[in-house]
């Protein structure tokens, strides 16, 4: 599971980080390309994103990936595909981030089942609350997948003590309000906020929302297990190109 | 596990944990206004005086006696305030607003009946406004955008995905992530996440509950069937649950068919059976979208109707039955409309044209002294660039070709 293997790595390094990207974005080969680029950086886990029409949680860098790809034809089977060939070539741990239309229209057994065949380790939907995802969560653990959930600064005490009694892997904190792609300060408030996640629950915890620098990194270590960079790669990518986003992962060790 | 906001299977609420709070504050505060009869008294006070409600129905006897019967009797919410049913909901979340201490306001809009009914409700009770509307709808509902912005608001056109309304959602809900502490989202319709369907229907319920008494005492009985135009569907619950009780009512409502059923360009998620059930915009219901679950263009000549998701409320009804759901064409909306105008004196929105469509359609198989009630659910004022060029009109093309010559001379 993906707790053990964080608690493992985290022997070695400090901090964890893991990189998101959408995938067929700009296109497959490139995608393809970038995984390659970005596990040779050194990064110690990936999110793969499904592309969805109507992605809610998501800042104006990663909605408009995703509907490029969409534009571009792209279905949720050449994810799959994609999934496939990626956990086969490289050694660290693939997750799934998606919308859960996507895992619903499927069928929420078919896609686990079919996401374990791909050899993917986790999932972060982040519109599937435990309310709602009982079988959505039985379906993932059956297959040996974590079911990723988020916790977020303005979730209350209670909703804490209540988020906690589920997941698996870890839990991705959201570091403010908003969708990714936004500036976040890297604050006391922040500070506090991950010292109430480490209450919440014994999971290893992933900081994510606005991770761009080293610096920020820094100020995580100790704090979180796992600096997540997403939108900060995709802006590098579309600005400097593939080679360009290896650099950013490497300056940031 | 505790779901709430369920409709038989439709419904819940499918939401990024960051808004958690600010839904379960929005399902508090209306929990308490539930309970709290002065707030209905408040609301119909407001709705009286600063609206014109009750709103009439009146009673088409033109139409009717150009079909042979049945007879129509049209509800007016074309002479509330801002010009639709929109702004009883509005109203209502506004006064909601108040109670939960914020002040800022945000919406969607399609049509920009919802964008110029929450940005004069915004006026009205000192609220900061931003109205998001896709780029497609802005154009074609200018005059909506022009008093929007005249009303205090700012308007964002939203140039993502397909540019109509879900986009405008989804932008809204981004915004509401972000603003939360401070910013009420005054969601349009009753879609959504709970507690939205149910509060929408619950302010909508307004129209129904008139309705209801005064097809009554006008024609001493209740109607054979009601007609309601269905965006997302907050006109048609408004008008149907006055007579949900009532199993003689039959309650049909009319999606918008668009260039028509085998052209795939329509917004008919329910009566041409092309929808699906899926989860997005953080509801459960049918979505017009792929086997992927990726959602698909919609398209009708109405922007309030052209959306891909409907009613998690009427989802649950169609699957009991209990509601009938047909589609309405462009064209057939077109002729409505022309109809209307030159039969009653009434300029129905292209949105509302749609029950009436609906209704015509179904005339020559009633009886001349069978009842029948239909939800105008606005005035067409906002459409009259639509409703031109669909007439071909040409003294409206030139005056506008003059016009334009003097803004770029
Ligand atoms: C006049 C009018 N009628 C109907 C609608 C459709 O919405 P609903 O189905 O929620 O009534 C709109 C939406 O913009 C509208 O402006």
């Amino acid at each position: 599971m993906l707790e053990d293997y964080i608690w493992r790595k985290k022997k070695e390094r400090d901090i964890l980080i893991m990189a998101h990207m959408v995938v067929g974005y700009p296109s497959i080969e490139e995608s393809l390309d970038l995984v390659r680029t970005i596990v040779a950086a050194g990064v110690d886990l990936m999110e793969l994103q499904i592309p969805f029409s109507e992605p809610i949680a998501d800042g104006p860098v990663i909605l408009k990936a995703n509907q490029t790809t969409l534009s571009s034809g792209l279905r949720v089977d050449d994810c799959f595909r994609f999934a496939h060939q990626v956990t086969n070539e490289f050694d660290i741990p693939f997750l799934f981030m998606t919308y859960y239309n996507i895992v619903f229209k499927r069928g929420e057994e078919r896609f686990f089942a079919e996401a374990r065949e791909a050899g993917i380790r986790g999932a972060i939907v982040p519109d599937i609350p435990p309310e709602e995802g009982e079988s959505y969560m039985a379906a993932a653990t059956a297959n040996g997948i974590d079911p990723i959930f988020v916790l977020a600064p303005t979730s209350s005490p209670q909703r804490f003590d209540y988020l906690g009694r589920f997941g698996s892997g870890f839990f991705y904190c959201v570091a403010r309000r908003g969708v990714t792609g936004a500036e976040t300060h890297f604050s006391v408030e922040l500070d506090e906020f991950l010292q109430r996640c480490r209450k919440a629950t014994q999971l290893p915890l992933a900081l994510g929302f606005g991770v761009s620098s080293k610096e920020e990194i820094e100020f995580l270590r100790g704090k979180a297990e796992i600096a997540v960079v997403g939108s900060q790669a995709l802006r590098v990518l579309n600005s400097d190109g593939i080679g360009a986003v290896g650099s950013l992962f490497r300056s940031l060790r | 596990m505790d779901k709430s906001g369920y409709y038989g299977q439709f419904g819940g609420a499918f939401i990024p944990e960051t808004l958690n709070a600010t839904l379960w504050q929005l399902n508090t505060a209306f929990a308490e206004v539930k309970e709290d009869s002065s707030f209905w008294t408040e609301y119909e006070t407001l709705m009286s005086t600063y609206s014109c409600r009750p709103t009439p129905l009146t009673y088409a006897e033109n139409l009717s006696s150009h079909f042979g019967g049945p007879r129509f009797y049209i509800k007016r919410e074309d002479l509330n305030h801002t010009g639709a049913h929109k702004l009883n909901n509005v109203m209502g979340q506004g006064l909601l607003v108040q109670r939960m201490g914020k002040n800022r306001v945000i919406a969607e809009t399609g049509a920009g009946q919802h964008g110029v009914a929450t940005a004069t409700m915004a006026a009205k009770l000192g609220y900061s406004c931003t109205i998001y509307m896709g780029e497609v709808d802005v154009a074609r509902q200018r005059p909506n955008v022009f008093w929007m912005q005249q009303l205090g608001a700012t308007v964002v056109p939203v140039k993502d995905g397909a540019r109509i309304l879900k986009d405008a959602i989804n932008e809204a809900l981004r915004d509401w992530s972000t603003n939360m502490d401070t910013t009420h989202y005054v969601l349009g319709t009753a879609c959504g996440p709970h507690p939205y369907p149910e509060m929408v229907s619950y302010f909508q319920s307004i129209i129904g509950m008139e309705a209801r008494n005064q097809i009554l005492s006008q024609a001493g009985r209740l109607p054979k069937r009601i007609y309601a135009c269905v965006g997302g569907g907050s006109n048609a619950l408004g008008v149907f649950s006055g007579f949900l009780e009532d199993s003689s009512v039959e309650l049909v409502g009319v999606e918008a068919g668009g260039e028509g059923l085998e052209t795939n360009k329509h917004a008919s998620r329910l009566a041409y059976g092309h929808g699906s059930v899926g989860v997005a915009q953080g509801y459960k219901t049918y979505f017009l979208q792929d086997e992927d679950g990726q959602m698909l263009e919609t398209h009708s000549v109405a922007a309030g109707l052209d959306y891909i998701g409907v009613s998690p409320i009427l989802a649950a009804y169609h699957e009991e039955k209990k509601i009938r759901f047909e589609a309405a064409t462009d064209k057939e909306v077109l002729e409505a409309t022309r109809l209307v105008m030159r039969m009653e004196g009434i300029i129905p929105a292209l949105e509302s044209a749609h029950a009436l469509a609906g209704a015509f359609r179904e005339a020559p198989q009633m009886n001349a002294d069978d009842v029948i009630v239909i939800n105008l659910s606005g005035r067409g004022d906002k459409d009259i660039f639509t409703i031109a060029d669909a007439l071909g009109d040409a003294t409206w093309k030139s005056f506008i070709a003059t016009k334009a010559e003097e803004y770029s001379a």
